[in-house]
């Protein structure tokens, strides 16, 4: 279970530097891609599997909205990289980041045991309060439904705003 | 402790793309992957070892199942957060095809005409 964990971890940090360094735009949409789907298998191993599923989902959506953006572009740029000062620099200051984020991360509680102040509470009253059996689904349509209406307000203005970028008539 | 560092390297080759990579493509794969790298670790940081899925099956007993089950809390946010990557990434390559048709090239050091 550790080692599939870990296996899995390293194989998608693997192909999140094969995306970012590929020349070949298509190719990194298509890393991208396994990168998305191994992240839900992922999920599948942590016990999440409603998140696996919506991964899965979003991920092929996703897909496809890239390839829409690379497919078919005559694609002749030369891509001139940064000069290799900003990339020193910005590799020293991530090693900065590494450092700090270790530092954090020793006061976090350890992996496999989780901090479930307020889930603890969520997971024995969520039966009588909301006679859901998938506690994911009675936090999110119960307990936070709130949360809920502002994901649902705040995909539908994205989807308004690509709309609206994207439009041919109405220009002058 | 090792799995939150392999999503920090995540976020960190995101942020690389983001920052140093001129292609308009792969700054938002950049994005991307500095989503999955979040959404990764608000799931690792609920995870218990040998833990079961937050879904009472039949015949559970609720006290065991409860100090038994993975956290659902974060489970519940990461869905708010993976659907609103995908509303993101709809927005931002609507910009990229965009621009892409005002200036014929998907390099940003070569957008530089900015009127009106």
């Amino acid at each position: 279970m550790e080692v599939l964990l870990y296996t899995l971890l390293g194989f998608m940090v693997i192909g999140c530097i094969i995306a970012v360094e590929i020349k070949d735009l298509l190719s990194a949409v298509v890393s991208v891609g396994i990168v998305g789907i191994c992240l839900s298998v992922i999920f599948l191993f942590l016990g999440a599997p409603d998140i696996a599923i919506v991964q899965v989902v979003v991920e092929t959506l996703c897909l496809i909205i890239l390839l829409r953006a690379t497919v078919q572009r005559d694609d002749t740029t030369i891509y001139k990289y940064i000069e290799s000062f900003a990339v020193a620099t910005i590799l020293i200051f991530f090693g900065v980041f590494m450092v700090l984020a270790y530092r954090a991360f020793e006061d976090l509680p350890p992996f496999g045991h989780p901090l479930m102040t307020v889930s603890q509470e969520y997971l024995k009253e969520g039966l009588t309060m909301t006679r859901a059996v998938n506690f994911v689904t009675s936090v999110l349509l119960d307990f936070r439904a709130y949360d809920t209406l502002g994901e649902a307000t705040v995909l539908f203005v994205s989807i308004l705003g690509a709309l609206a970028v994207l439009r041919r008539r109405g220009r002058r | 402790m090792i799995p939150y560092l392999f999503a920090t390297v995540m976020l960190l080759i995101g942020l690389y793309a983001i920052v140093a990579r001129r292609n308009l493509i792969k700054i938002v794969i950049g994005v991307a992957i500095t989503e999955y790298a979040i959404n990764l670790f608000l799931i690792l940081l609920g995870y218990r070892t040998k833990g079961v899925p937050p879904i009472l099956g039949k015949g559970m007993d609720l006290k065991e199942f409860a100090s038994s089950s993975v956290d659902p809390l974060p489970q519940a946010l990461t869905v708010t957060s993976i659907v609103i990557g995908l509303g993101v990434m709809a927005l931002l390559v609507a910009l990229v095809l965009r621009l892409y048709e005002k200036y014929g090239t998907l390099d940003e050091s070569e957008m530089k005409r900015l009127k009106g």
